[in-house]
């Protein structure tokens, strides 16, 4: 009886939260056992502030991926707000060298600015224009590439005040890593805006059918173009943090954020086809990838063969999400 | 429950000495949330016309899949000439002589006629395609058939009657034993019908077997042997031609005489809501003029491809104007969009409600509310009032007596006809004055139908609301409207009023003018 009971909890969850919680079982397991390092207080802290970055990205990808698109150029948002935001600072310093604050500050504005108007060109391709938002965001991220390419000559930007580093990548409250105040706020900013706003719901609605959401009188160009413009600021804002925790400006920092960022919502249980999607589950997903990639380093699997497991756990749960869907439609008969 | 007793197909005078070509024992079939076919016994005979009858939804659609060997059944079985038999496909069964034409076309568009003809069964010399003979054969098809097709045309450049003849020349290539027709003539014109029945006729004569489905009460006066009445996956009844008069199928079908299945509205017209004039619209909407009062239902039929849905859907603001004058309660609406229109209380109820009424992924609640968010019920200055808005959706489930009431429930969980009033209720959460409802009952089940039969009495008796019906179930049209205009390729071609509207008389106005007269 008991374990007719338990086979039932394991199958409810499984159709309610997705592959993840299972994911997450044989993670703490699997590495805990394998290096008892692995969930030391160090380690969890080190985690969770590398966690923030990947965290902040997946939101921003989310809000494509509810729409109904993606963006492949979340990366490159993070690129251009990096190598923006570290020329800003370094030329203000080197005019006046004691604006700190005054250099901090523009910088992030600038970085910001740089990243989101690469949401907003996104955001008219996509809606406006009618671009599929697989080749807007494609093209987006060659041009953002090139762009943070070529104001680098592909060379770090250095001359940052150091004060940037130490209180937004370095810096702690209370024992808590900075970023990772910055990524809660934005999370509950999330939560909120997807669960307590129309246009959290309106994002949803469209992504699940973009006629019925038109019939509805809903302006559906004007909302996701919402969403590419969020998208991209949330992007840019991991991009600063990021570019702190470096202490340089860097052309090439977000290269393989489109595909974790995407891997995360999807184990995540965001649904590609769009309209689904929890905050909750998506930040889990992406501390989840992060924990994962730190065990791997802990039991010292080479970076290359890496990329080949985390290529293979987004398939994985790809096919988990199919194998869900078809339990959702079996209980759907009875 | 039976109103009559069923007869036992096999057991016919007809066919007493030759075995069925095709005997169906107790065919069951469950899809996700119904049973669509529960136990039903069929059998077709050689040389006989069967007509398959029923409402939308009633199971013929997959009693004919099965058959064509597009759906598996899950239970009972199926004998071809005598001998179990399972269809792996629908190839296999076309392999078996079984051919079907279904309402949705099988062609491929961007192909030539005779490629489609041979689509699957393509003759070749060695690893390559024989083309020429393919080029001879489909000539010779469709010269026996005597349907004036190039057979180097390309698909989509044919108009739908055209499209329709490939679909039935495809069925017809090879030896054939047993044929299905889905509502063949739906697009035919009367000269085009009269071919077709003329091709049944040969192929009767031949000892092929015909399963022909069909709404039209005259079709199955003039062509059909035995009836197969079906309603809600259940059979009711088979009855041979000469016993089956127009009452007794309608209440076979709907099982309820026609007075008890559609309530009697009473007309009291009041302030004019809607008045179009000269309206001209997308591809299709020439010159339509109509109005529509407050406290009536008016219809608006017409075949496929009339132009009657998108007269509603240009009044919606979702199909292009480029002519004409729109007035919503005396106001002019130079440029409609759904905001306005909702705004204005005019509700729209499109036709296909999984791909454009309801986002299936979100809940009951989510949908009922999407069109009326912006409201201050629904939303304060930055946050939804998500306590409120649960509330009145709640109470919106509960009057449309949508089952089971449990509004936090994926919609994709509920049966058709419980979607339909998902989709109803959205319209419901501000006061409406006009509905137009494009084929609201279109595949649901016959108590969902009445269901909204009522709804749309309740509407405009107690509300006063007035409803354009655009719709192609001419039972609807006739039974429920008070007025009704009959569009022909894009305009208006009459308006009938009260006693006028009769089948004969609509149905004489959705065709061509010369022929209109022939039917019955």
């Amino acid at each position: 009886m008991a374990e007719v009971g338990v086979r039932r909890f394991a199958r409810l969850s499984f159709v309610h939260f997705g592959v993840l919680p299972l994911l997450l079982v044989i993670l703490v397991i699997g590495f805990g056992v394998a290096e008892p390092r692995f969930l030391s207080g160090q380690n969890v802290f080190n985690v969770s502030r590398q966690a923030t970055y990947l965290t902040v990205v997946s939101m921003a990808q989310m809000l494509a991926l509810l729409t109904g698109g993606f963006d492949l150029s979340v990366g490159v948002i993070l690129a251009m707000t990096s190598v923006v935001s570290a020329k800003a600072m370094a030329s203000v310093v080197a005019g006046s060298p004691n604006a700190v604050g005054l250099a901090i500050t523009l910088g992030i504005m600038a970085g910001l600015g740089a990243g989101t108007s690469m949401g907003i060109a996104n955001g008219l391709g996509v809606a406006v224009l009618n671009v599929s938002p697989f080749m807007m965001t494609l093209a987006m991220a060659s041009i953002g590439f090139g762009l943070a390419l070529f104001m680098t000559g592909g060379v770090p930007v250095y001359g940052m005040p150091t004060q940037f580093g130490a209180t937004l990548g370095f810096g702690r409250l209370l024992g808590v890593p900075a970023p990772v105040y910055v990524t809660v706020v934005v999370i509950f900013g999330m939560y909120v805006l997807l669960n307590w706003t129309r246009m959290g719901r309106y994002f949803y609605a469209i992504g699940g059918n973009i006629k019925a959401s038109a019939l509805s009188g809903i302006s559906t160009r004007s909302y996701l173009f919402m969403a590419y413009v969020l998208c991209g600021f949330l992007a840019s804002l991991g991009g600063v943090m990021l570019t702190a925790r470096l202490e340089t400006g860097e052309a090439n920092i977000g290269a393989a954020m489109p595909l974790r960022s995407i891997a995360a919502c999807v184990i995540g249980g965001v649904s590609l086809r769009g309209g689904t999607g929890r905050v909750g589950s998506v930040v889990l997903a992406a501390v989840f990838i992060e924990w994962f990639e730190n065990g791997m380093n802990l039991v010292r699997i080479q970076s290359y063969l890496q990329m080949v497991v985390l290529g293979v756990l987004l398939i994985f749960a790809v096919v988990m999400d199919e194998v869900r869907h078809r339990y959702v439609a079996k209980l759907r008969e009875v | 429950m039976a109103l009559i007793d069923a007869q036992v197909g096999g057991a016919s005078e007809r066919g007493a000495g030759a075995p069925p070509l095709l005997r169906l024992r107790a065919l069951s079939k469950w899809f996700p949330g119904v049973q669509a076919l529960d136990h039903v016994d069929f059998d077709l005979l050689p040389g006989e016309v069967h007509v398959l009858f029923g409402e939308n939804g009633a199971g013929k659609s997959t009693l004919i899949n099965i058959i064509a060997g597009a759906l598996k059944p899950d239970e009972g079985e199926v004998r071809l000439r005598g001998a179990p038999t399972h269809f792996r496909s629908v190839y296999d069964a076309r392999r078996q002589g079984i051919s079907a034409v279904f309402q949705e076309f099988s062609l491929v568009p961007d192909m030539t006629v005779e490629e489609n003809l041979f689509l699957g069964a393509e003759l070749t010399t060695g690893p390559f395609l024989n083309k020429p003979a393919l080029h001879l054969r489909a000539e010779e098809t469709l010269a026996r058939l005597g349907f004036a097709l190039s057979p180097r045309a390309r698909v989509n450049r044919l108009s739908r009657a055209e499209q329709q003849m490939v679909e039935i020349a495809k069925a017809l290539r090879s030896n054939l034993s047993i044929l299905i027709l889905d509502e063949p003539t739906a697009a035919l014109t009367e000269r085009e019908t009269e071919r077709l029945f003329q091709l049944i006729r040969d192929c009767k004569r031949q000892g092929a077997g015909i399963i022909y489905i069909t709404h039209r009460m005259n079709e199955i006066h003039r062509i059909g042997d035995r009836i197969t009445v079906l309603r809600d996956g259940r059979r009711v009844a088979t009855l041979q031609m000469t016993d089956a008069s127009d009452e007794k199928l309608v209440e076979l079908m709907t099982g309820r005489t026609i007075e008890a299945f559609f309530p009697t509205i009473d007309h009291h017209p009041g302030e004019e809501l809607l008045a179009v004039e000269g309206l001209t619209a997308g591809t299709l909407v020439r010159d339509v003029s109509l109005t529509v009062c407050a406290g009536e239902i008016v219809g608006l039929a017409g075949l496929v491809g009339s132009g009657k849905s998108e007269v509603g859907r240009a009044c919606f603001g979702v199909e292009p104007v480029s002519a004409g004058r729109i007035r919503f309660r005396g106001t002019p609406v130079p440029k409609p969009t759904p905001r306005r229109m909702l705004d204005a209380g005019l509700v729209y109820v499109p036709p296909d409600r999984r791909t454009e009424g309801l986002v299936v992924e979100r809940n009951v609640r989510e949908n009922i509310a999407l069109p009326t968010l912006p409201l201050s019920q629904f939303s304060g200055r930055f946050l939804l009032r998500r306590r409120s808005e649960r509330g009145i959706c709640a109470r919106l489930a509960e009057r449309l007596r949508i089952t089971p009431p449990r509004i936090e429930q994926g919609v994709s969980f509920f049966s058709g006809g419980n979607q339909q009033k998902v989709v109803l209720a959205k319209g419901l959460t501000r006061n409406p004055v006009l509905f137009v409802m494009d084929e609201p009952t279109m595949g649901i089940d016959v108590g969902a139908k009445t269901e909204v039969y009522n709804f749309m009495k309740e509407l405009v008796e107690r509300e006063g609301a007035g409803i354009l019906l655009i719709s192609s179930d001419l039972p609807e049209i006739l039974h429920l409207t008070h007025r009704t205009y009959v569009m022909y390729l894009g305009r208006v071609r009459a308006e009938l009023k009260g006693a006028e509207i009769t089948e004969q008389a609509v149905l004489s106005h959705f065709f061509e003018a010369r022929t209109a007269v022939a039917g019955g």
